[in-house]
Protein backbone atom coordinates (compact mmCIF):
# COMPACT_ATOMS: atom_id res chain seq x y z
CA UNK A 1 0.00 0.00 0.00
CA UNK A 2 2.77 2.42 0.95
CA UNK A 3 4.44 1.69 -2.36
CA UNK A 4 1.33 2.87 -4.19
CA UNK A 5 1.42 6.27 -2.49
CA UNK A 6 5.11 6.64 -3.26
CA UNK A 7 4.53 5.96 -6.96
CA UNK A 8 1.80 8.60 -7.09
CA UNK A 9 4.00 11.11 -5.26
CA UNK A 10 6.77 10.56 -7.76
CA UNK A 11 4.40 11.01 -10.66
CA UNK A 12 3.00 14.21 -9.17
CA UNK A 13 6.40 15.74 -8.56
CA UNK A 14 7.71 14.89 -12.03
CA UNK A 15 4.57 16.25 -13.68
CA UNK A 16 4.83 19.41 -11.60
CA UNK A 17 8.38 20.03 -12.73
CA UNK A 18 7.39 19.42 -16.34
CA UNK A 19 4.51 21.80 -15.95
CA UNK A 20 6.96 24.46 -14.78
CA UNK A 21 9.01 23.94 -17.93
CA UNK A 22 5.91 24.21 -20.12
CA UNK A 23 4.85 27.38 -18.35
CA UNK A 24 8.29 28.90 -18.78
CA UNK A 25 8.41 28.03 -22.47
CA UNK A 26 4.94 29.40 -22.98
CA UNK A 27 5.93 32.67 -21.36
CA UNK A 28 9.11 32.91 -23.40
CA UNK A 29 7.20 32.25 -26.63
CA UNK A 30 4.55 34.80 -25.68
CA UNK A 31 7.11 37.50 -24.99
CA UNK A 32 8.94 36.76 -28.24
CA UNK A 33 5.86 36.78 -30.45
CA UNK A 34 5.41 40.48 -29.88
CA UNK A 35 8.97 41.09 -30.98
CA UNK A 36 8.63 38.80 -33.99
CA UNK A 37 5.47 40.55 -35.09
CA UNK A 38 7.12 43.91 -34.63
CA UNK A 39 9.93 42.73 -36.90
CA UNK A 40 7.41 41.63 -39.49
CA UNK A 41 5.87 45.09 -39.50
CA UNK A 42 9.30 46.77 -39.42
CA UNK A 43 10.25 45.00 -42.64
CA UNK A 44 7.02 46.04 -44.35
CA UNK A 45 8.03 49.56 -45.50
CA UNK A 46 11.10 48.15 -47.23
CA UNK A 47 9.15 45.34 -48.87
CA UNK A 48 6.44 47.75 -49.96
CA UNK A 49 8.85 50.29 -51.42
CA UNK A 50 10.79 47.64 -53.27
CA UNK A 51 7.67 45.94 -54.65
CA UNK A 52 6.38 49.25 -55.89
CA UNK A 53 9.64 50.11 -57.56
CA UNK A 54 10.01 46.68 -59.17
CA UNK A 55 6.49 46.74 -60.54
CA UNK A 56 7.06 50.28 -61.80
CA UNK A 57 10.19 49.33 -63.69
CA UNK A 58 8.78 46.05 -64.96
CA UNK A 59 5.46 47.42 -66.13
CA UNK A 60 6.70 50.65 -67.66
CA UNK A 61 9.97 49.86 -69.32
CA UNK A 62 9.05 46.39 -70.63
CA UNK A 63 12.55 45.16 -70.08
CA UNK A 64 13.10 41.54 -70.85
CA UNK A 65 15.01 40.41 -67.80
CA UNK A 66 16.13 36.81 -67.17
CA UNK A 67 14.61 36.92 -63.70
CA UNK A 68 11.14 37.69 -64.98
CA UNK A 69 11.24 35.64 -68.16
CA UNK A 70 8.97 32.64 -68.11
CA UNK A 71 10.88 29.59 -69.37
CA UNK A 72 9.12 27.58 -72.08
CA UNK A 73 9.88 24.28 -70.44
CA UNK A 74 11.26 23.90 -66.98
CA UNK A 75 13.07 20.69 -66.19
CA UNK A 76 14.68 21.44 -62.86
CA UNK A 77 13.32 23.32 -59.92
CA UNK A 78 14.48 24.22 -56.45
CA UNK A 79 12.43 24.25 -53.28
CA UNK A 80 13.31 26.11 -50.12
CA UNK A 81 11.62 24.70 -47.03
CA UNK A 82 11.46 26.85 -43.90
CA UNK A 83 10.92 24.82 -40.74
CA UNK A 84 12.05 25.40 -37.18
CA UNK A 85 15.25 24.64 -35.31
CA UNK A 86 13.61 23.26 -32.22
CA UNK A 87 10.65 21.08 -31.57
CA UNK A 88 7.98 21.49 -28.90
CA UNK A 89 5.94 23.63 -31.24
CA UNK A 90 3.08 21.25 -31.89
CA UNK A 91 2.60 20.34 -35.52
CA UNK A 92 4.45 23.41 -36.81
CA UNK A 93 7.38 21.68 -38.50
CA UNK A 94 5.47 18.61 -39.61
CA UNK A 95 2.77 20.63 -41.33
CA UNK A 96 5.36 22.63 -43.28
CA UNK A 97 7.13 19.41 -44.23
CA UNK A 98 3.85 17.84 -45.25
CA UNK A 99 3.08 20.79 -47.51
CA UNK A 100 6.60 20.55 -48.92
CA UNK A 101 6.20 16.82 -49.59
CA UNK A 102 3.06 17.53 -51.56
CA UNK A 103 4.86 20.13 -53.64
CA UNK A 104 7.81 17.79 -54.23
CA UNK A 105 5.50 14.99 -55.35
CA UNK A 106 3.69 17.37 -57.66
CA UNK A 107 6.90 18.69 -59.20
CA UNK A 108 8.24 15.19 -59.67
CA UNK A 109 4.98 14.13 -61.30
CA UNK A 110 5.51 16.96 -63.78
CA UNK A 111 8.81 15.34 -64.64
CA UNK A 112 11.04 17.86 -62.94
CA UNK A 113 14.17 17.23 -60.99
CA UNK A 114 14.05 18.94 -57.63
CA UNK A 115 16.87 20.45 -55.60
CA UNK A 116 16.00 20.91 -51.96
CA UNK A 117 17.22 23.81 -49.85
CA UNK A 118 16.43 23.70 -46.16
CA UNK A 119 16.17 26.21 -43.40
CA UNK A 120 15.94 24.94 -39.83
CA UNK A 121 17.31 21.91 -38.00
CA UNK A 122 13.97 20.07 -37.92
CA UNK A 123 13.80 20.04 -41.70
CA UNK A 124 17.43 18.92 -41.83
CA UNK A 125 16.74 16.06 -39.43
CA UNK A 126 13.70 15.01 -41.45
CA UNK A 127 15.68 14.76 -44.68
CA UNK A 128 18.76 13.23 -43.05
CA UNK A 129 16.69 10.52 -41.42
CA UNK A 130 15.25 9.54 -44.77
CA UNK A 131 18.68 9.65 -46.40
CA UNK A 132 17.53 12.17 -48.96
CA UNK A 133 19.97 14.52 -50.55
CA UNK A 134 19.69 18.23 -50.00
CA UNK A 135 21.43 20.99 -51.83
CA UNK A 136 22.13 23.31 -48.97
CA UNK A 137 21.04 23.73 -45.37
CA UNK A 138 20.89 26.76 -43.14
CA UNK A 139 20.29 26.34 -39.44
CA UNK A 140 20.10 28.52 -36.39
CA UNK A 141 18.01 31.53 -35.50
CA UNK A 142 14.75 30.30 -36.97
CA UNK A 143 12.89 32.13 -34.25
CA UNK A 144 14.83 35.32 -34.92
CA UNK A 145 16.00 35.31 -38.53
CA UNK A 146 18.69 37.75 -39.61
CA UNK A 147 18.61 39.71 -42.82
CA UNK A 148 22.10 38.36 -43.56
CA UNK A 149 20.68 34.82 -43.67
CA UNK A 150 17.97 35.95 -46.06
CA UNK A 151 20.65 37.55 -48.22
CA UNK A 152 22.70 34.37 -48.19
CA UNK A 153 19.68 32.31 -49.19
CA UNK A 154 18.76 34.83 -51.85
CA UNK A 155 22.29 34.78 -53.27
CA UNK A 156 22.39 30.97 -53.27
CA UNK A 157 19.08 30.49 -55.06
CA UNK A 158 19.90 33.29 -57.50
CA UNK A 159 23.19 31.60 -58.35
CA UNK A 160 21.40 28.32 -58.99
CA UNK A 161 18.84 30.16 -61.08
CA UNK A 162 21.44 31.90 -63.21
CA UNK A 163 23.20 28.65 -63.95
CA UNK A 164 22.34 26.53 -66.96
CA UNK A 165 19.97 23.68 -66.19
CA UNK A 166 22.42 21.30 -67.82
CA UNK A 167 25.12 22.21 -65.31
CA UNK A 168 22.95 21.94 -62.24
CA UNK A 169 21.02 25.17 -62.41
CA UNK A 170 17.28 25.47 -61.94
CA UNK A 171 14.42 27.03 -63.89
CA UNK A 172 12.15 27.85 -61.02
CA UNK A 173 12.34 28.32 -57.30
CA UNK A 174 9.57 27.63 -54.85
CA UNK A 175 9.33 28.69 -51.25
CA UNK A 176 7.49 26.71 -48.58
CA UNK A 177 6.88 28.56 -45.34
CA UNK A 178 4.22 29.11 -42.73
CA UNK A 179 2.20 32.23 -43.04
CA UNK A 180 1.27 33.99 -39.86
CA UNK A 181 -2.41 34.85 -40.19
CA UNK A 182 -3.26 35.45 -36.58
CA UNK A 183 -2.29 34.16 -33.17
CA UNK A 184 -4.49 31.11 -33.70
CA UNK A 185 -4.09 30.40 -37.41
CA UNK A 186 -0.85 29.81 -39.20
CA UNK A 187 -0.99 28.24 -42.60
CA UNK A 188 1.72 26.49 -44.54
CA UNK A 189 2.10 28.25 -47.82
CA UNK A 190 3.81 27.70 -51.17
CA UNK A 191 4.92 30.60 -53.33
CA UNK A 192 6.94 30.65 -56.48
CA UNK A 193 9.87 32.94 -55.96
CA UNK A 194 11.44 32.77 -59.40
CA UNK A 195 10.79 33.54 -62.17
CA UNK A 196 9.14 36.55 -60.65
CA UNK A 197 5.53 37.16 -61.26
CA UNK A 198 5.61 40.88 -61.02
CA UNK A 199 2.22 42.05 -59.99
CA UNK A 200 1.16 44.79 -62.33
CA UNK A 201 -0.06 47.77 -60.46
CA UNK A 202 -3.81 47.87 -60.55
CA UNK A 203 -5.38 51.08 -61.63
CA UNK A 204 -7.30 52.22 -58.62
CA UNK A 205 -9.90 54.93 -58.35
CA UNK A 206 -7.55 57.27 -56.61
CA UNK A 207 -5.35 58.95 -59.16
CA UNK A 208 -2.65 59.64 -56.58
CA UNK A 209 -1.97 55.90 -56.38
CA UNK A 210 -1.05 55.72 -60.04
CA UNK A 211 2.60 55.16 -60.73
CA UNK A 212 4.16 58.19 -62.34
CA UNK A 213 6.41 57.85 -65.34
CA UNK A 214 9.80 57.48 -63.80
CA UNK A 215 13.16 58.43 -65.11
CA UNK A 216 15.79 55.84 -64.48
CA UNK A 217 19.30 56.27 -63.37
CA UNK A 218 21.35 54.66 -64.84
CA UNK A 219 19.31 52.63 -67.41
CA UNK A 220 16.11 50.66 -66.72
CA UNK A 221 18.01 47.38 -67.26
CA UNK A 222 20.64 48.25 -64.70
CA UNK A 223 18.07 49.52 -62.25
CA UNK A 224 16.22 46.22 -62.61
CA UNK A 225 19.51 44.35 -62.22
CA UNK A 226 20.03 46.12 -58.94
CA UNK A 227 16.44 45.90 -57.78
CA UNK A 228 15.53 42.28 -58.44
CA UNK A 229 18.11 40.58 -56.20
CA UNK A 230 17.03 42.93 -53.42
CA UNK A 231 13.42 42.11 -54.14
CA UNK A 232 14.21 38.41 -53.79
CA UNK A 233 16.13 38.96 -50.56
CA UNK A 234 13.22 40.93 -49.21
CA UNK A 235 10.74 38.21 -50.23
CA UNK A 236 12.87 35.54 -48.57
CA UNK A 237 13.32 37.66 -45.49
CA UNK A 238 9.59 38.31 -45.27
CA UNK A 239 8.96 34.57 -45.51
CA UNK A 240 11.49 33.87 -42.76
CA UNK A 241 9.96 36.48 -40.50
CA UNK A 242 6.48 35.09 -41.07
CA UNK A 243 7.79 31.63 -40.33
CA UNK A 244 9.43 32.83 -37.12
CA UNK A 245 6.25 34.48 -35.89
CA UNK A 246 4.28 31.35 -36.76
CA UNK A 247 6.78 29.12 -35.00
CA UNK A 248 6.52 31.13 -31.81
CA UNK A 249 2.73 31.22 -31.97
CA UNK A 250 2.61 27.47 -32.56
CA UNK A 251 5.01 26.90 -29.68
CA UNK A 252 3.00 29.09 -27.36
CA UNK A 253 -0.17 27.20 -28.17
CA UNK A 254 1.49 23.80 -27.86
CA UNK A 255 3.01 24.73 -24.51
CA UNK A 256 -0.27 26.08 -23.23
CA UNK A 257 -2.01 22.81 -24.08
CA UNK A 258 0.84 20.83 -22.53
CA UNK A 259 0.66 22.90 -19.35
CA UNK A 260 -3.10 22.44 -19.13
CA UNK A 261 -2.75 18.72 -19.63
CA UNK A 262 -0.08 18.59 -16.94
CA UNK A 263 -2.35 20.27 -14.40
CA UNK A 264 -5.11 17.82 -15.33
CA UNK A 265 -2.72 14.95 -14.69
CA UNK A 266 -1.59 16.42 -11.39
CA UNK A 267 -5.20 16.70 -10.29
CA UNK A 268 -5.87 13.11 -11.27
CA UNK A 269 -2.80 11.76 -9.51
CA UNK A 270 -3.49 13.80 -6.39
CA UNK A 271 -6.96 12.24 -6.16
CA UNK A 272 -5.50 8.76 -6.62
CA UNK A 273 -2.85 9.48 -4.00
CA UNK A 274 -5.45 10.69 -1.50
CA UNK A 275 -7.49 7.60 -2.21
CA UNK A 276 -4.53 5.35 -1.57
CA UNK A 277 -3.64 7.19 1.63
CA UNK A 278 -7.20 6.96 2.91
CA UNK A 279 -7.30 3.26 2.06
CA UNK A 280 -4.11 2.75 4.03
CA UNK A 281 -5.48 4.60 7.06
CA UNK A 282 -8.72 2.66 6.92
CA UNK A 283 -6.85 -0.58 6.75
CA UNK A 284 -4.63 0.32 9.70
CA UNK A 285 -7.69 1.31 11.75
CA UNK A 286 -9.44 -1.93 10.92
CA UNK A 287 -6.35 -3.83 11.94
CA UNK A 288 -6.06 -1.97 15.26
CA UNK A 289 -9.72 -2.39 16.07
CA UNK A 290 -9.58 -6.06 15.14
CA UNK A 291 -6.48 -6.50 17.31
CA UNK A 292 -8.06 -4.75 20.28
CA UNK A 293 -11.22 -6.81 19.88
CA UNK A 294 -9.33 -10.05 19.87
CA UNK A 295 -7.35 -9.02 23.00
CA UNK A 296 -10.45 -8.02 25.00
CA UNK A 297 -12.41 -11.04 23.87
CA UNK B 1 6.93 76.43 -50.46
CA UNK B 2 6.35 72.81 -51.19
CA UNK B 3 8.34 70.41 -49.19
CA UNK B 4 9.60 66.90 -49.63
CA UNK B 5 8.12 64.02 -47.72
CA UNK B 6 11.13 61.86 -46.99
CA UNK B 7 11.20 58.30 -45.78
CA UNK B 8 14.35 56.29 -45.20
CA UNK B 9 13.97 52.56 -44.66
CA UNK B 10 16.46 49.76 -44.23
CA UNK B 11 15.78 46.08 -44.83
CA UNK B 12 14.75 45.25 -41.30
CA UNK B 13 14.07 48.56 -39.68
CA UNK B 14 12.72 51.98 -40.19
CA UNK B 15 15.33 54.75 -40.16
CA UNK B 16 14.00 58.26 -40.57
CA UNK B 17 11.04 60.12 -41.93
CA UNK B 18 9.90 63.68 -42.03
CA UNK B 19 9.52 66.80 -44.09
CA UNK B 20 12.58 68.17 -45.81
CA UNK B 21 13.66 70.98 -48.08
CA UNK B 22 16.39 69.12 -49.87
CA UNK B 23 17.90 65.66 -50.16
CA UNK B 24 21.39 64.89 -51.42
CA UNK B 25 22.46 61.37 -52.29
CA UNK B 26 25.06 59.41 -54.19
CA UNK B 27 23.77 57.34 -57.07
CA UNK B 28 25.60 54.89 -59.26
CA UNK B 29 26.15 57.76 -61.73
CA UNK B 30 27.12 60.43 -59.28
CA UNK B 31 25.65 63.03 -57.02
CA UNK B 32 21.96 63.83 -57.10
CA UNK B 33 20.17 66.62 -55.32
CA UNK B 34 16.42 66.53 -54.95
CA UNK B 35 14.38 69.66 -54.40
CA UNK B 36 10.58 69.88 -54.19
CA UNK B 37 8.99 69.41 -57.61
CA UNK B 38 11.65 67.02 -58.85
CA UNK B 39 10.66 64.78 -61.75
CA UNK B 40 9.87 61.16 -60.83
CA UNK B 41 13.06 59.12 -60.67
CA UNK B 42 14.16 55.67 -59.65
CA UNK B 43 17.89 55.47 -59.14
CA UNK B 44 20.34 53.02 -57.71
CA UNK B 45 22.08 54.24 -54.62
CA UNK B 46 25.81 53.88 -54.25
CA UNK B 47 27.33 53.29 -50.85
CA UNK B 48 27.88 56.57 -49.14
CA UNK B 49 26.23 59.33 -47.29
CA UNK B 50 22.72 60.65 -47.74
CA UNK B 51 22.17 64.18 -46.59
CA UNK B 52 18.74 65.43 -45.66
CA UNK B 53 17.95 69.03 -44.94
CA UNK B 54 14.77 68.98 -42.85
CA UNK B 55 12.40 71.90 -42.74
CA UNK B 56 13.22 72.23 -39.08
CA UNK B 57 16.42 71.50 -37.27
CA UNK B 58 19.89 70.53 -38.30
CA UNK B 59 20.86 68.41 -41.26
CA UNK B 60 20.55 64.68 -40.94
CA UNK B 61 23.35 62.53 -42.27
CA UNK B 62 22.62 58.92 -42.97
CA UNK B 63 25.21 56.45 -44.06
CA UNK B 64 23.76 53.88 -46.41
CA UNK B 65 25.45 50.97 -48.08
CA UNK B 66 23.71 50.55 -51.38
CA UNK B 67 20.07 50.34 -52.26
CA UNK B 68 17.86 52.52 -54.36
CA UNK B 69 15.71 55.55 -54.05
CA UNK B 70 12.64 56.84 -55.73
CA UNK B 71 11.16 60.29 -56.12
CA UNK B 72 7.56 60.97 -57.05
CA UNK B 73 5.09 63.76 -56.24
CA UNK B 74 7.51 65.22 -53.71
CA UNK B 75 7.77 61.88 -51.96
CA UNK B 76 11.30 60.63 -51.55
CA UNK B 77 11.75 57.03 -50.52
CA UNK B 78 15.26 55.91 -49.77
CA UNK B 79 15.55 52.17 -49.52
CA UNK B 80 18.91 51.00 -48.27
CA UNK B 81 20.16 47.53 -47.47
CA UNK B 82 21.44 48.91 -44.24
CA UNK B 83 21.37 52.48 -43.03
CA UNK B 84 22.31 54.27 -39.86
CA UNK B 85 21.85 57.84 -38.83
CA UNK B 86 25.27 59.37 -38.34
CA UNK B 87 24.15 62.53 -36.61
CA UNK B 88 20.49 63.20 -36.08
CA UNK B 89 18.89 66.55 -35.61
CA UNK B 90 17.93 66.81 -32.00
Amino acid sequence: MGAQIRVYRQKISSTTSMQKIFKAMELIATSRIGKARARVSASLPYAKAITRAVSAVASQSEVDHPLTREPETSTRSAVLICASDRGLAGSYSSSVLKEAEQLLTKLKAEGKEVDVYLYGRKAEAYFDFRNRTTKRVWTGNTDEPLFETAKEIGAAVLEAFNQDTASGGVDEIHLVFTQFKSMVTQEPNVVRLLPLEVVEEKVSEKTTDLLPLYEYEPEPEQVLDGLLPRYIDSRVFAALLQAAASELAARQRAMKTAGDNASELIKKYTRLRNNARQAEITQELTEIVAGADSLSA
Amino acid sequence: MAELDVEVVAADHFVWSGAARRVNAFTADGDIGVLPGHTPVIALLAAGRVEIEPTEGARVHISADGGFFSVENNRVTIVADDAVIVDAAS
